[in-house]
């Protein structure tokens, strides 16, 4: 994590999360090689898929937003010390917290609707995240499971909502109706297009926006305000935040409300600004990317931005890819997504060692 | 009152059948945990034992020979993770999630791939452990109330039902009674106390793991050769975890986590039964509620009951000499 | 003269860029009962650790009674007839005695056989040594006496024939530690060799035939301990002359800043460590609480700080009444915890952070919810200026610094705070003689400057050095008082141990 590390930032942000890319891919490469496709051929398909033409990059764009989203979501619980790996179901609790606003008072004009909408994505991820924090806080239950379950809880909830409840009424297709256009978050592509790019029909959307400002705000939150302060200790040393005056129960419960809150938002960009509907499964695995995107981004916003771009670019591309060599399917994605967390995670340091004996002169004094 | 005789011997039937997995994990998670090392990635392991052991039965028609798989995978992958959280002191959740994700990936993408069934592997019946009969077991049939129960729960299950029975009492034997035992409990305890007294921890440790990994191919081995016919993606559903609750609610010790695994085994087993029967007082529940109902009870049981357990001092921390 | 039990020659370690251990050599004669003496940090426990093959040396060689060994791994020592009695007890606590013992030399696969051996030899060796142990007992239960002791059995069972003690009388009593001592003696009889880390000097004359001093990674001196003095061993430790004492004024004590009644405070497990106490520290004055570490202080001193919830009784802070509240810290005390590195500080965070540590409420560092960081960082670089702490980096993680340095940081915090009552426990632990001495200096300051502080610590030295009054306390009662006039080290000894609490 960023301010442990005695690294200069560039090794820190680049050239770690580079070489450990770099084996991930390898290691992908040899699965190609298994499968029996040339790994050369599918990286550059896989790489004219996702920025080789307008509507590529808006894809790539639109994956991209979702990765940040739920990256900071896993990065935020991480400060705080601990692993939430229940981004899936909270940003699908997320959907439903927009969908609710939607359904409601999608007869309100835009600036109202859509700012609600958003509120109910955040409010409804965020206390589905509460459930596992506070159970940490009050019970001790670990939080890996818990978010877990959660997640299996969630899509057994959302399931039954969905067919039994929302449905659209005399349709047999498990979603809802179509949201009143009110809550349509406006497209990226008519303010890209006067810049001479054209994103085609690239659900790409303002929800991009939002993201870069999650960026900065999780900046400003984790590193300069005083809650932001006081969850870093927490995360780092219990005792001293005990000692300190900080109630560890207080934070990680702040901490997990706001890591679901921003796993929510997944649910803007997808529903709100994509599908316009609430529909099964719409979460399809982003949450659990998101934990590849914070520990490649080292938590940090900047490299959560970098990582996220680069798995946007993997899913555009690599559906491009699967259309185009049918053995290499959709899953692949997942092995590297694996890949990525065992090298840039559990594997860190591997290069980490090697690289601090390189960069750093002793510095301690005795 | 027959009918609720036998309405009951085959819940429990069933029970033991769901059990038997969980069972398998529990113990390989207690091996790893009580060395120290969380075992986040069961899951995982489990997983890949269930393809390994489908696509090399698939292949050979030999159920053998993909038990043989299955378990070879399942250590392959322990030692992955041995790797990361022993060799380079890796966070280990982290570590095991990684493991479950690329597991996650791997099956349906070489399923695909090799057998292309959509990230399936079907098999046929010969290449899977049968059910055996136990001796007696049709004679007995007809002796009131205890020839239906040996008939229905103890006989006619497959020999890796019979192999978790065994190696309940044999884990619980070696953890408490062996060298083997007294090294894993201490290098979970105190690693430092057992590199003085001469010992190697990242021995005591990556054999534990190896154990373990064993015990998750045979729970692989298990769901996608003997209890299902064949793999498919994402099969262990969570079991890993429930495993891994079970353990936590046992308190790391055998006999409490395998009569925790019998618990979550039961209350799927009659979430099975129960969809789309009405209960009394309820009525109809909705099949997803019973769905969720093992997973619920894992939160609760984690809360409710085990409040802050004991875990193995060392549980979680790499060994590094001081400095 | 026979071949010596132990010669290192040459042995070099190092730690990243601190070079722990440079070119020492060492020579310890058989039978004979050695000290090494040092400063915090001078290499001694890594040198032992290298003997005992925990560390491995990156140069040097090792001979035992003669012959050259290479010893890579504790096996090897342990085969070579070497054991050793670490500061940090390496015992499992959730095992018996017997399996503690058994570990590593279970003679078998399976436990039954090596069980029946073990039980006899232990028998033996305690009837021998007057080491005796409940081999039944769980070594958690028992007090850190009895741990040593299983220590040390640990190591005779192996057969060793060089027994090494790291600092092993930080948690004894000095009666205790004299029958220590006694049984040490006594395996110098049967022709064992020990040796004996420590930097207490008065141990050193006391028990030992011959001592070896250790400054900065290098072995600077050998004596025959008949032929030293504490005054020269500890000129050798420091490398300057050393004022064993510091200079003080007599105290002119005010009004009762902190009010302790019928204080009963429990521990993690729900027993009871601290039993009514009662007590009360001035304004002006130093109170020192004495005692053997677990017996209760550490308990009393976070129930003060608002760590811990008494479970009865009452904490009055300049009259008010204090206790059970999580939100501790901003209420004009400071408190420098016995842990630093635990609670102290947060060793992943920079020095900068870690200097706002309990204080990051205060609206000098806030503004509208945000940290005010350039502030931040130009007071703790005043600090770190002022408290002479190195390196000058403020941005640099807290766990970069030296120990010394470390503990120099807490206590610019919390003294720079201002605060009219100072809580203290072991404010000198693993800290350098530069660093204690200043430590020392600033503690007196601010009792001088009309603070009251409470301070804790099992250096009995450092109680008779600061204290004003001493409180002694054993198994969680205050078990006797004595102003620093009448207080004299024997008469504390017996009284941390439970002995005479009325006679004395």
């Amino acid at each position: 994590m960023r301010g442990t590390s005695r690294l200069p930032t560039w090794v820190e942000l680049l050239l770690l999360p580079g070489l450990n890319l770099v084996s991930a891919a390898m290691i992908a490469g040899l699965v190609v090689v298994l499968i029996g496709e040339d790994p050369i051929a599918a990286v550059s398909l896989l790489v004219y898929g996702a920025f080789g033409y307008g509507e590529a990059v808006g894809y790539t764009l639109f994956y991209t937003t979702n990765f940040v989203l739920t990256g900071l979501a896993v990065a935020l619980a991480f400060h705080a010390g601990h692993f939430n790996i229940g981004g899936e179901g909270q940003a699908y609790l997320g959907g439903l917290g927009s969908t609710l606003v939607a359904l409601h008072w999608g007869h309100l004009p835009s600036v109202l609707a859509i700012p609600l909408a958003v509120a109910g994505a955040a409010l409804f991820g965020g206390a589905w995240a509460l459930v596992p924090g506070w159970l940490y806080a009050k019970r001790g239950s670990h939080v890996v499971i818990t978010t877990i379950m959660m997640n299996f809880v969630a899509a057994a909830l959302m399931t039954y909502l969905v067919v039994n409840v929302l449905i659209k009424p005399g349709q047999q297709i498990p979603e809802t109706d179509i949201f009143a256009t009110t809550v349509w978050l406006p497209p990226l592509a008519p303010l890209l297009a006067p810049l001479g790019l054209d994103l085609g029909r690239a659900p790409a959307n303002l929800c991009s926006i939002l993201a870069l400002l999650c960026c900065l705000g999780f900046w400003l939150f984790v590193w300069r305000s005083r809650p932001g302060y006081e969850l870093r200790v927490v995360g780092r040393s219990e005792a001293a935040a005990i000692y300190a005056g900080i109630a560890p129960a207080r934070v990680t419960m702040l901490a997990m409300t706001l890591s679901g809150a921003l796993a929510g938002l997944l649910a803007v960009n997808e529903i709100l600004g994509s599908q316009h509907r609430l529909v099964l499964g719409f979460t399809g695995g982003y949450g659990f990317v998101g934990i590849a995107v914070a520990l490649m981004g080292r938590n940090h916003p900047l490299g959560i931005l970098l990582a996220a771009l680069l798995f946007g670019a993997l899913y555009q591309g690599g559906s491009e890819l699967a259309f185009d060599m049918p053995k290499i399917s959709r899953d692949m994605i997942v092995v590297i997504q694996g890949l990525v967390i065992l090298f840039a995670g559990a594997l860190e340091h591997l290069f980490r060692a090697p690289l601090e004996a390189l960069f750093l002169r002793p510095t301690v004094e005795r | 009152m027959d009918g609720l005789w036998l309405q009951s011997l085959l819940l429990a039937d069933s029970t033991v059948r769901l059990a038997t997995p969980l069972v398998f994990c529990a113990l390989a998670g207690l091996l790893s945990e009580r060395a120290g090392i969380v075992n986040i990635a069961l899951e995982g392991k489990m997983l890949g034992g269930a393809f390994a052991a489908a696509s090399a039965a698939a292949v050979s028609g030999s159920a053998w020979v993909g038990l043989l798989a299955g378990i070879g995978f399942a250590c392959a992958l322990a030692l992955v993770l041995g790797f990361a959280t022993i060799t380079h002191r890796g966070e280990q959740v982290v570590s095991g999630v990684a493991i479950n994700i690329v597991v996650a990936g791997l099956g349906p993408t070489l399923a695909d791939a090799w057998f292309g069934q959509a990230g399936r592997i079907p098999l046929p019946g010969g290449a899977r452990f049968a059910p055996i009969d136990l001796p007696g077991a049709v004679e007995l049939a007809g002796v009131p109330v205890l020839g239906p129960f040996y008939a229905e729960v103890v006989s006619g299950h497959n020999l890796l039902v019979y192999l978790a029975v065994l190696a309940v009492p044999t884990i619980a034997w070696i953890v408490a009674k062996t060298r083997f035992g007294l090294r894993l409990r201490a290098v979970g305890e105190n690693p430092e106390a057992v590199d003085t007294a001469g010992v190697r921890v990242e021995g005591m440790r990556y054999r534990a793991l190896l154990l373990a990994g064993v015990l998750c191919g045979l729970a692989g081995a298990y769901l996608s050769i003997a209890q299902n016919a064949g793999f498919i993606r994402d099969m262990t559903a969570g079991k890993g975890f429930l495993a891994l609750a079970a353990l936590i609610f046992g308190k790391w010790r055998p006999v409490p986590a395998v009569l925790a695994c019998l618990l979550f085994a039961f209350a799927d087993a009659a979430q099975v039964r129960l969809q789309g029967t009405p209960l009394p007082l309820v009525g109809t529940v909705p099949t997803q509620a019973i769905q969720a109902l093992p997973y619920l009870l894992t939160i609760l049981l984690l809360a409710g009951f085990v409040g802050r357990a004991v875990a193995p001092r060392s549980l979680g921390r790499p060994y590094v000499k001081d400095r | 003269m026979p071949a010596p039990a132990v010669e290192l020659r040459g042995i070099t370690k190092r730690f990243g860029p601190v070079l722990a251990n440079d070119r020492v050599d060492l020579l310890v004669e058989a039978g004979t009962i050695h000290g090494i003496v040092g400063e915090n940090g001078a290499g001694k426990s890594t040198l032992m650790n290298i003997l005992y093959g925990y560390y491995r040396a990156d140069a040097g060689t090792v001979a035992i009674d003669g012959e050259p060994r290479r010893i890579g791994r504790p096996i090897d020592a342990i085969r070579a007839g070497i054991g050793m009695v670490h500061q940090h007890f390496m015992l499992v606590e959730p095992f018996t005695v017997l399996e503690n013992m058994l570990l590593g030399a279970e003679g078998g696969p399976l436990l039954a056989s090596g069980v029946a051996r073990l039980r006899a030899s232990l028998a033996r060796l305690g009837r021998e040594h007057g080491l005796e142990v409940d081999p039944d007992a769980r070594v958690g239960d028992l007090p850190v006496g009895l741990q040593q002791r299983v220590e040390i059995l640990k190591a005779l069972c192996r057969g060793a024939r060089v027994l090494i003690l790291d600092e092993p009388t930080g948690v004894l009593t000095p009666q205790e530690a004299d029958e220590l001592f006694a049984i040490l003696a006594g395996l110098r009889a049967q022709g064992r060799t020990v040796v004996l880390i420590t930097h207490k000097l008065r141990e050193v004359m006391a028990a030992t035939d011959r001592v070896s001093v250790m400054r900065g990674g290098r072995m600077v001196a050998h004596r025959r301990t008949s032929e030293t003095s504490r005054e020269e061993l500890a000129e050798l430790m420091v490398g300057r002359k050393v004022q064993m004492r510091p200079d003080r004024r007599p105290a002119r004590p005010g009004r009762p800043v902190l009010e302790v009644r019928g204080l009963e405070v429990a521990d993690d497990r729900g027993v009871p460590r601290v039993k009514s106490v009662t007590f009360e520290v001035r304004a002006g004055e130093i109170v020192g609480i004495a005692g053997v570490a677990g017996n209760g202080q550490s308990e009393l001193l976070e129930a003060i700080a608002g760590i811990r919830a008494p479970t009865r009784g009452e904490i009055r802070i300049d009259g008010r009444s204090v206790g059970g509240s999580a939100e501790g810290r901003p209420r004009g005390f400071g408190h420098v915890p016995e842990d630093r590195l635990r609670m102290g500080l947060v060793p992943d965070l920079p020095a900068c952070e870690n200097a706002v540590l309990g204080y990051h409420r205060r609206p000098d560092y806030v503004t509208s919810g945000l940290l005010r960081r350039r502030r931040i960082v130009e007071i703790c670089s005043g600090w770190l200026e002022r408290y002479d702490i190195r390196p000058r980096a403020p941005m640099l993680p807290a766990i970069a610094f030296s120990g010394g340095n470390q503990q120099k940081l807490v206590v610019a915090r919390e003294l720079e705070h201002d605060p009219e009552l100072l809580l203290v426990g072991q404010p000198t632990r693993g800290v350098d003689i530069g660093a204690i001495e200043f430590i020392h200096g600033r503690l007196l300051a601010m009792r001088d400057a009309g603070k009251a502080v409470l301070l804790v610590s099992v250096e009995l030295d450092e109680i008779l050095a600061l204290a004003d009054r001493i409180l002694v306390m054993f198994d969680g009662r205050i078990v006797g008082e004595l102003p620093a006039e009448r207080a004299e080290e024997r008469r504390i000894g017996l009284l941390m141990a439970g002995i005479a609490a009325e006679a004395a």
